[in-house]
């Protein structure tokens, strides 16, 4: 099949190979969490709420420690993460056990990732949960998952070292691919996965299956990473819009209200809580 | 409740970030060095242990014949299955796999199948209705440090040593599967393509420091990890690299260029374990017969004089029981043709027990005792073979 027209250069969706989907982000979409963001990167969207910094319970320390033999310090904050699929997120509808084999290793991924760039040693004693939720699945679900894990932890006012972006890209027909849907996915070429910290230009996160050369995996590596400062670039024109600094360390008591419509092709970014 | 990881004290902590700083390892490896690797093989085919270091691993290969699923009707399927035991480190709980079991399970799976190294279409028996299935169990035996390239190893090892039996279709209907006894027809060998060899780097010190093979003390301090699974063509099979300490993208693609250049190393070690047992394998399938061997008679420097138990010189052999009974007899009988009829019987007797003692030095030295200084009759009571010699000249 011809993921990339050899007359025209475009893809079977119509975009050019170095072309990311249509990005939207949305903040405050989960009234009862402290944090939450709804991120859609084309047909992929992706719900995030982020509960804490918040006391930490008994069952949430046992279970962390045996399950995901986490360490336990008491000068830093506890980071936990659920990843899960909607059983209508997939073209057929089936049950997922929660506790199936990818969704964990997806679940450990995002944590990790996250917990690079959150500064824990600033909430000794304390856990932070990211409830991370697949609604519609067209490629490219962790990098949603990471981008909209970072618009809910700064919506929650969490103090981060630096905003964590993630996007895929991928190698068919000779031709490096940005952010692969999910037909170009399930074409069983390489698959590559990056997530950066935008400022600190340094890479977090990196997946890759399939085989791939050494050459063509670096091209395909530094599109990945063109597309995640895009992404941040994007999150940041966004926020600076709504006047939000990201990296300021938050007072949890204090909340901020933006009501901000953007018109345009870029769909409202909202920021609602509670009024001061 | 209690953390049951080990946690490293601040002393130790502290100690190993700053050695690492002055390039220097705490077991005194360089910073690209693995550790000494051990491959051995089962009894039977398809079964491996690794040793990396400290940490030990086992694993198991079998097939069943299954049916495909739907989407892939003439492909096999590999599945890997990991199982941390409890008595590798006092944090794996027994029972449902934690995450980095599952981890471990899922990177070495990733890096096998799909990489392709194994081939999966030479595993179809009826397309859309038998296949077999290839199932790699991997036991985590002791936890120290890098699991992933040790479980990676010994999976490796395992896939190329599992013979899996021949089948043929047949029947009425041309669709029933006859799987042959391996004693009727030879097993056979699974198809590899290539061997991804995952190499492990952590990272230490805001990303600036890098080493291979982190041991367990390593492992919990480092910042950051990652796997990088690399075939010895210079392919890139897979890249896991799950959050953690952030590193320039320059650091990844050095990482990269290391790993390429230990994989290499690490696929000839496996290929040589593996040629050497397969070898010796089939050394075992020659039977040999043992009479063609030279006798190994026990009985050496024995002078008979008289037909009266004469005195008999010993040396000391490797059996002295079997020489006291020989002399016991030899002078309890006193008669030569007692002697003669008694000298078959034992040193039969005493060739069925030698036969099982290796002493080819002893066998040697007893047939230039016999030819040099014995009388005839023990000569001929000695050898059989003179005797049907002097027949067969008497005619």
């Amino acid at each position: 099949m011809e993921y990339v027209d050899p007359l025209t250069g475009f893809r079977v969706d119509g975009r050019r190979p170095n072309e990311m989907r249509q990005l939207k982000g949305e903040v405050g979409v989960v009234a009862r969490a402290d944090g939450s963001a709804l991120f859609e990167m084309g047909n992929t969207r992706v719900i995030a709420a982020v509960y804490g910094p918040r006391e930490v319970n008994s069952p949430t320390l046992i279970s962390a420690v045996q399950n995901k033999g986490q360490q336990v310090n008491s000068k830093e904050a506890l980071v936990r993460c659920e990843y899960r699929m909607a059983e209508f997120s997939t073209g057929d509808r089936r049950r997922k056990p929660k506790g199936d084999r990818r969704s964990t290793e997806i679940s450990l991924v995002i944590r990790q990732t996250m917990e690079a760039s959150i500064l824990t040693d600033l909430m000794p004693r304390s856990q932070i949960d990211i409830f991370v939720q697949v609604l519609q699945a067209d490629g490219g679900t962790r990098s949603a998952c990471i981008n909209a894990a970072t618009l809910a932890l700064a919506n929650a006012g969490i103090p981060m070292r630096d905003i964590v972006t993630s996007c895929s890209a991928g190698y068919l027909c000779s031709t490096p691919l940005l952010d692969l849907n999910y037909l170009e996915d399930s074409a069983g070429g390489p698959d590559v996965t990056v997530g950066i910290l935008a400022k600190m230009d340094k890479v977090t996160l990196l997946q890759m299956d399939a085989k791939l050369p050494m050459d063509t995996f670096e091209n395909v590596m530094g599109l990945a990473i063109e597309g995640c400062k895009a992404i941040a670039t994007y999150i940041r024109e966004s926020r600076k819009i709504n006047g939000l600094n990201m990296l300021k360390i938050a007072d949890p008591s204090v909340h901020v209200t933006h009501r901000v419509r953007l018109a345009g092709w870029m769909d409202g970014f909202q920021c609602s809580g509670q009024e001061i | 409740m209690e953390n049951l990881r080990w946690r490293p004290t601040v002393n130790e902590r502290d100690f190993i970030e700053r050695a690492l700083q002055s390039d220097l390892r705490v077991d005194g490896r360089h910073s690209f060095d693995f550790r000494k690797l051990k491959i051995t093989f089962g009894r039977e085919d398809g079964s491996s242990e690794v040793q990396l270091g400290e940490t030990h691993v086992l694993s198991y290969v079998t097939a069943q014949l299954v049916q495909p699923y739907r989407d892939r009707p003439n492909e096999g399927t590999l599945a890997i299955f990991t199982e941390f035991s409890p008595m590798a480190d006092p944090a794996f709980e027994p029972g449902r796999p934690g995450e980095s079991a599952i981890e471990l399970g899922r990177v070495i799976d990733r890096g096998l199948r799909e990489s392709r190294a194994v081939d999966m279409e030479s595993l179809c028996v009826v397309a859309g209705k038998h296949v077999w299935s290839v199932r790699v169990d991997l036991h985590i035996l002791d936890n120290g440090g890098n699991l992933i390239d040790a479980a990676n190893i010994a999976a490796l090892a395992a896939l190329s040593t599992f013979r899996r039996p021949e089948c043929t279709v047949g029947g009425d209907d041309g669709q029933q599967v006859i799987v042959h006894d391996p004693e009727v027809r030879d097993p056979l060998p699974l198809t590899i393509h290539h061997m991804p060899i995952a190499v492990t780097f952590a990272y230490f010190g805001e990303g600036n420091i890098v080493v291979v093979d982190p041991t367990y003390k390593e492992e919990a301090i480092m910042g950051g990890r990652m796997t990088a699974t690399i075939n010895s063509n210079g392919d890139i099979c897979s890249i896991q690299k799950a959050g953690g300490e952030g590193v320039m993208s320059s650091v990844v693609m050095q990482c990269l260029r290391i790993a390429s250049v230990k994989a290499a190393d690490i696929t000839s070690k496996i290929r040589k374990a593996v040629d050497s047992y397969t070898t010796e394998k089939a050394l075992k399938k020659v039977k040999r017969l043992p009479v063609l061997l030279p006798q190994k008679i026990n009985v050496t420097d024995v002078t008979m004089e008289d037909k009266d138990g004469a005195e008999l010189e010993m040396e000391t052999l490797k059996t002295p029981d079997d020489v006291q009974q020989i002399s016991k007899d030899m002078a309890s009988t006193g008669k030569a043709s007692s002697h003669e009829d008694a000298q078959p019987m034992l040193t039969e007797s005493s060739n069925a027990e030698v036969k099982g003692t290796s002493s080819s030095g002893a066998a040697g030295e007893s047939e230039e005792a016999q030819e040099i200084g014995s009388p005839k009759s023990l000569k001929d009571a000695i050898k059989p073979k003179h005797k049907r010699k002097k027949k067969s000249v008497k005619r």
